[in-house]
């Protein structure tokens, strides 16, 4: 039973408060997109064993999608941020940086 | 390899069991094989047996990074059924569970398949359609299910309380042939017949790299060393991932936990097994007299083996509404196993982008009672080049939008 | 034989004498005792059958890790199987019958499996049974079946309650004894918020059975202050009774807390389950004696030294008159020296360690008491109980070097920590050498949220096995919890203890520890399985060499008491097989619970009526009071029909159906979806949201829309109305709602979050009820209020206004070819609105219709409901619904998905109307058959049926199927196979059975 804070309200709540969505920072394709492109946009996922931004919905709080950074191997959470964002802010890199010395975004 | 029986027991116990031989040799790895299989699970085994028996391939080396069956196959709720809505689904899952039918006979190991029969429950008016609509697909498909009513689910399985109050028990989709096996006996069994036709199982050997030359597979590193092969298997359901991520491709799946429990062992009371989708929980009872029962899926990302609590309650919650009696019996153990699910659920039996290298994944939770079929169809893909019973399986339909979907039956509420 | 002594008992109040019943024989304890220190008072020693042999099996042990004493308990409703007697509380009136024996546990026919038991080894049934193949199912299966299993099963509806409990906490302090008394003590000292838990009904844990002093206290005396300053401070909350279940990921821990097991009836709930939220976790869980591996070591009347002096100590129970102790180890002298003091006689202790000097020996020396150093125990005499045992070398291969007759045996192999709960989210152990046992690794702990360790063990938890070690652990382990915390701790000192000098231990895994296979085979590892040292070689031997492949192939440690006995002994069994290190071989998964816990109290309060909340109209009641049959659709329920006296369910929908079309009906329409989307964006929102142009749509009017997922599929439909320029009310399916709602969230807060657009899911603000037939404007009319006609309020307009009084919108659309009127007021209204309209339309012929005479029209119409013509896999293309899908918009979500080369296949099944050659109704969700089979043998098909009625209307069977090159194969016939092998045939028609033209819904 994980703990999350959604960072629209604030609330730092159970995991049942929660409704999780899947890989952050899809780039959406749409009409004039290749195949291969919307096929990656809607199923080729990173699934990585270890950090993962993700999305999660404040599903039974104040209805928010926000994202997460969150090891899938230790389940510890990095930070929590605004869904409005292409990409994670510095501040939770630098909190992934500062637990996993040497980890790169992509997991490589 | 020497024959078990119950003559080869009484010789045995004669000498207090100490003639028994290695039930698999530990072989260290050679320096190439014809193929290289990554995962000692059912799945991989089976796809070896299955080469060496249906096509003559043995020059076949296993390579399982823990201990051979320890994945899935050593968690799962062990329900054999093969009630399937989609033709393709219905194919492989019928075929593994004819293959079980007679898999104790052609291993000489007792795999414990009991064809007790499977009922899923229709709890709504909207189920009862989906599970006619499956008898009579599966009726087309040479799948024998029927669907009963209510007073007939009471016959087979006693214990079901069939007018609780929210949701009354309106009938049932009902497979007689399909049932339950002892999981780790599957791999154990296949381990032992691999092992006996010159397949090399080797355990505790973890792939860490795929190496390739062009577009096309070379081999494998790993922690026991490099080890050549002209065709590669990958099926190593939790970490299809990483593997394709070894190989340079990405696949269409995540990876989430699945929850699990047994109560403690009761005298025998529930001949069936029974699948209750509206409440997302099911149920049988073994051998040893636990009764079995499986819940739902974690929402995220999860590598741990060990899942959230609110899962085990949900269920157990669901169940005690229609099984009244299971309120004063306890949870024994609670477990989780990491399941690879798919864009539509469906597994993938494919080639992949780089040549040589197949991959057998994404089953869900549903892996355990596909493992004969699956083994039969992966050996046919890799050994032929292709498989009637993969071909709907391929990679490529993520692309082309042919989804196997199958859970039309439970479809959305009007 | 065991008894009880004449004084003595910790635990005891004599003055309070509770009798019982044991198997139909009523034997009489007091207050105090469990189960098992009653049923030994009373001469039970005996008191079940193992699982596979059906062997006689005793009391092994005095806590959660007993094995063996498993009884049914209670009856009816209150019946439980597999309760452990040991930690059992007696009441008045319990009533227990043990297990697994028939007829009698005396004489169990079972028992011939141990007769045969040199034919039943490890994994036996792996390797037989085999043929013929029939005969697994209908002959072996059985016969295993019933032969397994413990504890008969239930019958009745549990009669008792449970109910959850939310704990939020600062520290969480698991276990009772002087480890975690002290630990909450030094968590506390600070303010921070404290949670003490103990499993048992006792304070204290084993400290006032083994002696000692702690702050120059007799141990007890300690635990009665610590326990008063803990009671005293405002930040701490304890409980007894109530055990740590499972420790799970970010602090999450499982208090399982029997309240009434032990006073049944009286009204409380009978278990809880805490939820408790900590932010660290302190495990004080002890540690538990090891088994030693002799031959007949499971013979009733072998039991743990450590339990044998418990039920000395604290229940004044003798196990025998004559006691052997076997011990590899100081600790076990305290046993020994328990029973002397007791008055009862120790014939000899055999030490199996080549000498023994520490302070016990020395002190069982002084009593007087033999003891034999490089002794060991060849075999136990006795069958149902002990009656002596025969003495060898430890050193050697079993040559008898004496026997000694007794009536007990004492034995103890050392003491392994309590690891699970430090064990169940991920914390690692070491192998100490020096303690020969698993203990935590402090630097591989597991991890919380914020990456940091939460759990910390104390104690003998930690593997400090004295009593001044213990409780300087215990205190640093609060002190350490505290700090993590941001407080300060305490600056008090840990307790000062005293306790004798013990001497080392030597590890004694077989004994003797060059035993033939003929003792190994005599020697249980896990008494509950029957799993033997010889079957834990056998599997080593087979190549089952992995420690789960050794688990599951004997299935050592796999019994209700989780191997709490047999774990490690069994381990090291397998490293000695293998010729292998212990910490190389490993140890098994611990899973939660630690002890096995109740489905009900997992399950909670949340059952019956209270298992899933009902969502009802506000017109619910009236349906109820007029003979709706519900359907539950969703979490809501909707009459399916209203059926009248003498009326059968089909007759009262074709009534329904016939006096809408040709009078008036009314429909309770409230369930369906109603969503308010707005903003300057809104239209070009719904425009993405939407296959159809949304945007160009005037105020005041309505359209249909089809919405689909990103993948190109169908998910719901529903008629959008325009309020106004910034204002849309988007309708959906009664199962939809939520659903599409957050669908548009997720695209508004994730995609096109600069849009500006609002929503709101005013579902439940409004009553909605279909006026439908002929007569709808009539009496809508007559009603009075806002204009109604066919110029003021066209077809796929809606009007503000007041009707009848009430403030109402009134859409005019229609999903039954009628002329319809949907009337939505605010939800408080629905239910005067709905009784106004039954009462002014009698003159007009009014009835109430269910969901299925809604099908039934809307199917006559061909129009499509979502669920039944789509499952998820169809298309709007399946269903010729191109009319709704725009071609001059770019974009619209759903739109890249059908352009993908399966979406696009000619070859796609299409919506079509089918009509059976005789009239039937075809059945529903049956497959038309083409010629031929597919490459893997199965028959080939060509459609389906998705909707099937009998038409009241057109008097005959109508359906909808989706049909390969459906639309262009207009008047042939195909083949429906029904399950016994006939067919039906059906011919393919349009799809539209009713009105065409539609003239009947445009007046």
């Amino acid at each position: 039973m994980l703990i999350l804070t959604c960072p629209c309200c604030g609330v730092t709540g159970e995991e049942t408060e929660f409704h999780a969505g899947g890989q952050a920072h899809l780039q959406r394709s749409g009409p004039g997109a290749s195949d291969e492109a919307f096929e990656a946009y809607l199923f080729a996922r990173e699934n990585p064993r270890g950090v993962h931004f993700e999305r999660w919905r404040h599903a039974n709080g104040c209805g928010k999608w926000f994202h997460a950074a969150r090891c899938t191997l230790t389940l510890e959470v990095f930070g929590t941020y605004s869904a409005q964002t292409t990409q994670p802010p510095q501040e939770v890199l630098d909190a992934i940086a500062k637990r996993r010395p040497g980890w790169t975004e992509g997991g490589k | 390899m020497r024959r078990y029986s119950a003559f080869a027991i009484a010789r045995e116990a004669a000498r207090h069991h100490q003639g028994w031989e290695r039930a698999w040799r530990s072989p260290e790895p050679k320096k190439k094989y014809d193929i290289i299989i990554v995962g000692a699970g059912g799945h991989g085994l089976a796809t070896a047996y299955y080469l060496g028996k249906n096509h003559g391939l043995t020059n076949i080396a296993v390579l399982e990074k823990g201990w051979l069956g320890g994945g899935n196959t050593g968690r799962n709720t062990t329900i054999i059924r093969s009630n399937y809505l989609q033709d393709p689904s219905a194919a492989i899952y019928e075929k593994a569970r004819s293959l079980y039918e007679t898999l104790s006979q052609d291993l000489n190991y007792n795999i414990m398949f009991s064809p007790r029969g499977v009922m899923m429950l229709a709890q709504t008016q909207h189920e009862i359609r989906g599970y006619q609509r499956t008898a009579y697909a599966n009726a087309l498909q040479g799948v024998a299910t029927e669907f009963i009513g209510p007073q007939r689910v009471k016959e087979l399985c006693p214990i079901i309380e069939i007018g609780g109050p929210r949701y009354p028990v309106l009938g049932a989709l009902w497979q007689p042939r399909g049932g339950t096996a002892r999981h780790d006996a599957v791999a154990w069994g296949y381990a032992r017949a691999c092992s006996d036709m010159g397949i090399d199982i080797i355990q505790q050997c973890e792939v860490t790299a795929i190496r390739s030359q062009g577009d096309k597979v070379q081999g494998v590193t790993t922690t026991k060393g490099s080890i050549d092969c002209d065709k590669l298997g990958i099926v190593v359901a939790g970490n299809s991932g990483v593997l394709a991520d070894m190989a340079g491709f990405r696949l269409p799946l995540e990876s989430v936990a699945r929850q699990a429990l047994v109560s403690e062992p009761i005298k025998p009371c529930m001949d069936v097994v029974v699948m209750a989708n509206t409440v997302h929980g099911y149920m049988s009872q073994s051998d040893k007299g636990e009764m079995v029962i499986g819940g739902g899926t974690d929402g995220h990302n999860n590598y741990t083996q060990r899942g959230s609590f609110h899962h085990i309650e949900e269920t157990v919650r669901a169940l005690i509404e229609t099984f009244p009696m299971i309120s004063r019996l306890k949870m024994l153990r609670q477990w989780g196993g990491i399941v690879d699910v798919t864009g539509d659920r469906s597994p993938i039996l494919s080639k992949t982008p780089l040549e040589g290298c197949f991959i057998n994944g994404g089953w869900g939770t549903g892996g355990f009672k596909a493992i004969p079929g699956s083994g039969w169809a992966m050996a046919e893909l890799m050994a032929k080049g292709a498989s009637p019973l993969a071909a709907a399986f391929g990679l490529e339909r993520f692309r082309e939008g042919r989804f196997i979907d199958e859970s039309v039956a439970a479809g959305v509420a009007h | 034989m065991s008894t009880r002594l004449a004084t003595g008992g910790r635990f005891l109040d004599r003055n309070q004498p509770r009798v019982f019943t044991f198997n139909g024989t009523d034997l009489s304890g007091f207050a105090g005792d469990t189960l098992a220190s009653a049923l030994l008072a009373n001469g039970r020693s005996m008191v079940g059958r193992s699982f596979k042999y059906h062997r006689p099996r005793g009391i092994v042990a005095s806590g959660a890790e007993e094995p063996n004493a498993l009884v049914n308990l209670g009856q009816g409703a209150a019946f439980e199987p597999n309760q452990r007697a040991t930690t059992t509380e007696i009441f008045a009136g319990l009533k227990a019958e043990s297990q697994n024996h028939w007829p009698s546990l005396e004489f169990d026919i079972g028992a011939l499996n141990n007769l045969v038991s040199r034919f039943l080894p490890a994994g036996f049934y792996y390797k037989t049974f085999i043929h013929p193949r029939a005969a697994w199912k209908h002959v072996f299966e059985p016969i295993i079946r019933h032969s397994a299993g413990l504890g008969r099963a239930p019958k009745e509806r549990d009669a008792d309650r449970y109910e959850h409990f939310y704990h939020f906490t600062d520290v969480l302090v698991i276990g009772g004894g002087v480890a975690g008394l002290q630990a909450a003590r030094a968590a506390a000292a600070d303010g921070g918020r404290v949670l003490l838990i103990e499993q048992s009904a006792q304070w204290g844990g084993r400290a006032p059975v083994d002696g000692g002093q702690i702050d120059g206290k007799d141990p007890e005396v300690w635990i009665n202050d610590a326990l008063e300053e803990l009671e005293k401070a405002p930040n701490v909350t304890i409980r007894r009774r109530t055990m740590g279940s499972g420790v799970y990921d970010h602090g999450y821990v499982l208090g399982y807390e029997r309240i009434a097991d032990h006073t049944p009836g009286d009204t409380r709930p009978r278990h809880r389950l805490w939820r408790i939220r900590a932010a660290r976790v302190i495990t004080a869980t002890g540690a538990i004696e090891r088994p030693l591996s002799f031959a007949g070591n499971d013979i009733p009347g072998v039991m743990l030294a450590s339990a044998m002096r418990d039920y000395v100590v604290n229940y004044a129970v003798s196990p025998g008159d004559r006691t052997v102790v076997v011990t590899n180890n100081d600790d076990a002298y305290r046993t020994a020296i328990a029973l002397k003091n007791a008055g009862l006689d120790v014939p000899v202790i055999l030490d199996a360690r080549p000498q023994a000097e520490g302070d016990l020996p020395r002190a069982a020396r002084d009593l007087g008491i033999r003891i034999e150093t490089g002794r060991a125990i060849a075999r136990v005499k006795g069958r149902k109980s002990v009656t002596g045992v025969a003495i060898c070398a430890q050193a050697g291969e079993g040559a008898v070097l004496e026997e000694i007759a007794c009536d007990a045996v004492a034995m103890s192999g050392g003491w392994s920590p309590v690891v699970h709960l430090w064990s169940h989210c991920g914390g690692k152990l070491i192998w100490d050498e020096a303690g020969a046992f698993f203990r935590p690794d402090p630097d591989r702990a597991p991890i919380s949220h914020d990456g940091q360790p939460f759990v910390a063990t104390a104690g003998a938890a930690s593997g400090q096995m004295t009593l001044a070690e213990t409780l300087k652990d215990a205190d640093s382990a609060g002190k350490v919890a505290s700090r993590a915390l941001g407080l300060a701790a305490g600056r008090k000192g840990a307790p000062k203890a005293s306790q004798p000098q013990e001497g080392p231990i030597t590890p004694v895994w077989m004994m003797p520890q060059g035993a033939g296979p003929a003792l190994r085979q005599k020697m249980w590892l896990d008494y509950q399985n029957d799993v033997k040292v010889s079957d834990v070689q056998l599997a080593a031997r087979e190549g089952y060499e992995s420690v789960e492949h050794t688990k599951r192939y004997t299935t050592l440690g796999m019994a209700t008491d989780q191997g709490k006995l047999s774990n490690i002994n069994g381990l090291a069994v397998l490293s000695g097989a293998l010729q292998n290190d212990i910490p190389a071989v490993g140890t098994t998964t611990f899973r939660p619970p630690y002890t096995p816990i109740s489905m009900g109290a997992i399950a909670g309060e949340a059952r019956g009526d209270i298992f899933q909340p009902i969502r009802r109209t506000p017109i619910h009641d009236w349906h109820d009071d007029n003979g709706a049959e519900w359907e539950p659709v969703g979490q809501w329920r909707r009459p399916y029909t209203y059926r009248r006296a003498g009326e059968s369910t089909h007759d009262a929908v074709m009534r329904e159906v016939k006096n809408t079309r040709q009078h008036l009906g009314l429909l309770d329409a409230s369930t369906l979806g109603k969503i308010i989307v707005k903003g300057p964006d809104a239209g070009r929102f719904l425009d993405m949201i939407y296959t159809n142009m949304m945007s160009t749509l005037k105020p005041g009017r309505c359209r249909y829309g089809l919405m689909c997922s990103e993948n190109g599929f169908l998910i719901d439909d529903g008629v959008v109305a325009r309020i106004d320029d910034d204002t849309f009310l988007c309708h959906t399916t009664t199962g939809g709602a939520e659903r599409i709602h957050g669908h548009m969230e997720e695209w508004l807060q994730t995609e096109w979050w600069d849009w500006k657009v609002y929503t709101a899911n005013i579902t439940e603000q409004l009553a909605q009820i279909a006026v439908v037939g002929p007569n709808a404007r009539k009496i809508l009319e007559a009603l009075g209020g806002m204009d109604v006609s066919a110029d003021a309020l066209p077809f796929m307009a809606w009007a503000d206004g007041q009707i009848g009084g009430f403030d109402a919108r009134i859409y005019r659309i229609s999903f039954s070819g009628e002329l319809s009127y949907e009337v939505a007021v605010p939800a408080s209204q629905g239910r005067a609105l709905w009784d106004r309209l039954i009462e002014t339309g009698q003159e007009f012929g009014v009835m109430p219709y269910g969901t299925e005479a809604l099908h039934i029209m809307r199917a006559e119409k061909g129009f499509i409901m979502i669920g039944d013509e789509t499952d998820g896999t169809v298309i709007p293309q399946d269903l010729g619904l191109n009319w709704a899908i725009s071609k001059k918009k770019d974009d619209y979500l759903g739109k890249r998905a059908q352009a993908r080369s399966h979406m696009t296949d000619p070859d796609r099944w299409k919506l079509v109307g089918l009509e059976t050659t005789d009239g039937s109704v075809l059945p529903d969700g049956a497959y038309a058959r083409g010629s031929g089979t597919n490459e893997n043998g199965q028959k080939t098909v060509i459609g389906r049926v998705t909707s099937t009625y009998y038409s009241p209307t057109l008097d005959k069977g109508i359906a909808m199927g989706l049909v390969l090159n459906g639309p262009d194969r207009m008047g042939e016939v195909i083949n429906f196979p029904a399950l016994d092998g006939s067919a039906t045939p059906a011919r393919i028609v349009s799809p539209v059975f009713y009105d065409p033209e539609g003239e009947k819904q445009n007046v």
